[in-house]
């Protein structure tokens, strides 16, 4: 089935396990791109992706993914391809095997679905391990043939529940490249992870969980500046750092001003970031101070994460 | 367009083929885990136990050859057949095999492997449906044809002749045909009780003492049942005694014909109630 939606929606979608909230209320729209879905254990990632492949069905609302819904898995499952976070197989299968049987029932003939299989196997760099039984496999060697699997079929939208769970550090920056290779490819690639630095790395945009609700979504960037409770903090490397602190002191919205241990920085805490801007500018054109670099400190997952759920991400 | 047009045109419009294909890739899939599993042994046990049985009593036995002796191997396989097979051995194969087709999936953390699939969920029920159905078929067609020829061979060239001449090729054709039938009989019924049930073996039972009881009930519940089905097509009439009479008396006789279509006629809608329930079957693993 083609179709011209090419977004993923929820509409006022809830899932409740008998008096259990799984997710609540939950309204998004997910554009093509790399979407990350960050929250706590229990704050409701993997309920939403199992909403959205069909695994459990939702207690309320609606969930179309490229105007397709889970009743209709013959056109569905051609578009998605999902990689569970249950670390599990059927019994007795090698890495073959378990790629090559899900893409016959694709309706692909044998020589195709042998050629997508390798094609898939080799995506991951499992080739010489194909022809090993999966129980003898490392966790990390199953993660990646579970997302073999999932890519296997070429869909537009993969879902992928803490994909880089296992993995050693070289697979994970490999893994990470195939994200974004996938995601600058126009697909949908809705990572839910719990390493908040790589997913921060990746991520057109995040959409932030706590207690089944969703407590901010958007640009990492937009989604900042929305958390008004806390003010932005901004790192200036200059030439004269205890120059710039009397000078912004004089600032209202600036909260804070701590020099860096070096000496060639200053932390700025500020509440309206743009009128801290300008009058940078203007200290750097009267040849007050020489600035190297300005950045912001806190325009990070991380960060959110910490203002909006209240911990540093380490149990997510 | 008319209701019948309007059916005949979504009859023509619909992908059999591809379903027909999805579903025997699924069977051939799951084929391996009910037939070559070791988990499978107690089936195996369950199917061969009385042709190891027959053979024993062929090799002990073989000064017994006289016609006396056939009319009563005769009754004894008849015996044999209606209240050890058909009540017992392919009633608790088929709830071993029927019912770890999902739950066995479900108890690997397997199955959502195949909900992940573009495969209709009602085509994965016939698909997993057409393996139990073979492996049920294999074991349980060879191991009452094994009982059968060991039963008449044994007589020589009497049994031959009660074979060829005689009323044994009937016989036999209509043991395989029950047995056929009681597989995708019971088949069905284990299979949806899975759907159901996250333990099916309990309800299991109780379909068992349903089936027990089902000669003293009125003569509409009779109709559900395999078993009603199954006693009409027997063969050979064991005589009713005692509390055996309950496996093998035939309540309400019914021609061959409807009994088979009868039997059928449940098990399509036993497996139309299974492909209702699996669309909205969940995968939630940790609380199975």
């Amino acid at each position: 089935m083609k179709t011209t939606d090419n977004r993923i929606v929820f509409e006022n979608v809830s899932k409740f396990y008998g008096e259990v909230l799984g997710v609540n209320r939950v309204n998004l729209v997910l554009d093509p791109g790399i979407t990350s879905l960050v929250g706590p254990n229990g704050s409701g990632k993997t309920t939403l992706m199992n909403l959205m492949t069909g695994l459990i069905r939702p207690s309320r609302g609606q969930i179309s993914v490229l105007g397709m819904t889970a009743d209709d898995p013959e056109h569905l499952f051609r578009a998605v391809g999902y990689c569970t976070q249950f670390d599990s197989f059927p019994r007795g299968v090698t890495g073959y095997e378990f790629i090559y049987w899900p893409l016959r029932l694709h309706g692909l003939d044998h020589t195709r679905a042998d050629q997508f299989t390798k094609e898939a196997i080799d995506r991951v760099g499992m080739m010489s391990a194909a022809t090993r039984k999966v129980a003898g496999y490392s966790k990390g060697m199953r993660q990646r043939i579970r997302l073999a699997q999932a890519i296997s079929h070429h869909p537009t939208v993969v879902v992928l529940d803490e994909p880089l769970n296992g993995l050693d550090p070289m697979a994970r920056a490999e893994t990470i490249t195939l994200f974004q290779a996938l995601g600058q490819h126009g697909m949908h690639v809705i990572i839910s992870s719990h390493i908040l630095e790589e997913v921060d790395r990746i991520s057109d945009r995040v959409v932030l969980m706590s207690n089944g609700y969703v407590v901010a979504e958007g640009q990492i960037h937009d989604v900042r500046r929305e958390v008004k409770d806390h003010p932005m903090q901004i790192l200036v490397r200059c030439s004269n750092p205890s120059k710039l602190a009397s000078q912004v002191f004089a600032l209202d919205h600036v909260v804070e001003a701590k020099i860096n241990v070096d000496g060639h920085g200053l932390l700025i805490r500020t509440r309206d970031a743009e009128q801290f801007y300008l009058l940078l500018n203007r200290v750097a054109a009267q040849g007050v101070v020489e600035v190297e670099a300005v950045a912001p400190a806190d325009d990070d997952v991380n960060s959110i994460y910490q203002y909006l759920i209240g911990s540093d991400g380490s149990n997510a | 367009m008319s209701p019948i047009a309007k059916a005949q045109q979504w009859v023509v419009e619909q992908p059999w083929r591809t379903w027909t294909n999805q579903a025997m890739t699924i069977a051939r899939i799951d084929l391996r885990r009910g037939l070559f599993s070791r988990r499978a042994w107690w089936v195996y046990l369950m199917a061969f136990a009385p042709v190891a049985l027959i053979g024993a009593h062929w090799v002990v036995d073989s000064a017994q050859r006289s016609g006396g002796y056939l009319e009563e191997d005769t009754k004894v396989l008849a015996g044999i057949f209606q209240i050890y097979y058909m009540r017992l051995g392919i009633f608790f194969a088929c709830m071993g095999i029927f019912t770890w087709l999902f739950r066995g999936e479900v108890a690997e953390k397997s199955l959502h492997y195949k909900f992940l699939v573009p495969v209709r969920r009602e085509v994965l029920v016939l698909g997993k449906f057409l393996s139990g159905a073979f492996t049920a078929f294999v074991l349980f067609e060879t191991a009452v044809f094994s009982s059968f020829i060991l039963m008449y061979m044994h007589f020589g060239p009497l049994g031959s002749a009660f074979i060829f001449d005689g009323p044994g090729m009937r016989h036999l054709w209509m043991y395989l045909l029950v047995t056929a039938l009681a597989c995708v009989g019971y088949g069905s019924v284990f299979l949806a009780l899975s759907l159901v049930f996250r333990n099916p073996i309990i309800p299991g039972l109780l379909v068992m003492a349903w089936e027990a009881i089902n000669p003293i009930m009125p003569a509409i519940l009779q109709k559900l049942s395999v078993a009603f089905y199954l006693r009409n097509l027997c063969p050979v009439q064991l005589p009713a005694e005692g509390l055996l009479a309950l496996f093998t008396v035939v309540a309400t006789p019914v021609p061959a014909v409807v009994a088979v279509l009868g039997l059928l006629c449940v098990t399509a809608a036993v497996i139309i109630f299974a492909c209702l329930r699996i669309r909205t079957f969940e995968i939630t693993y940790s609380t199975d």
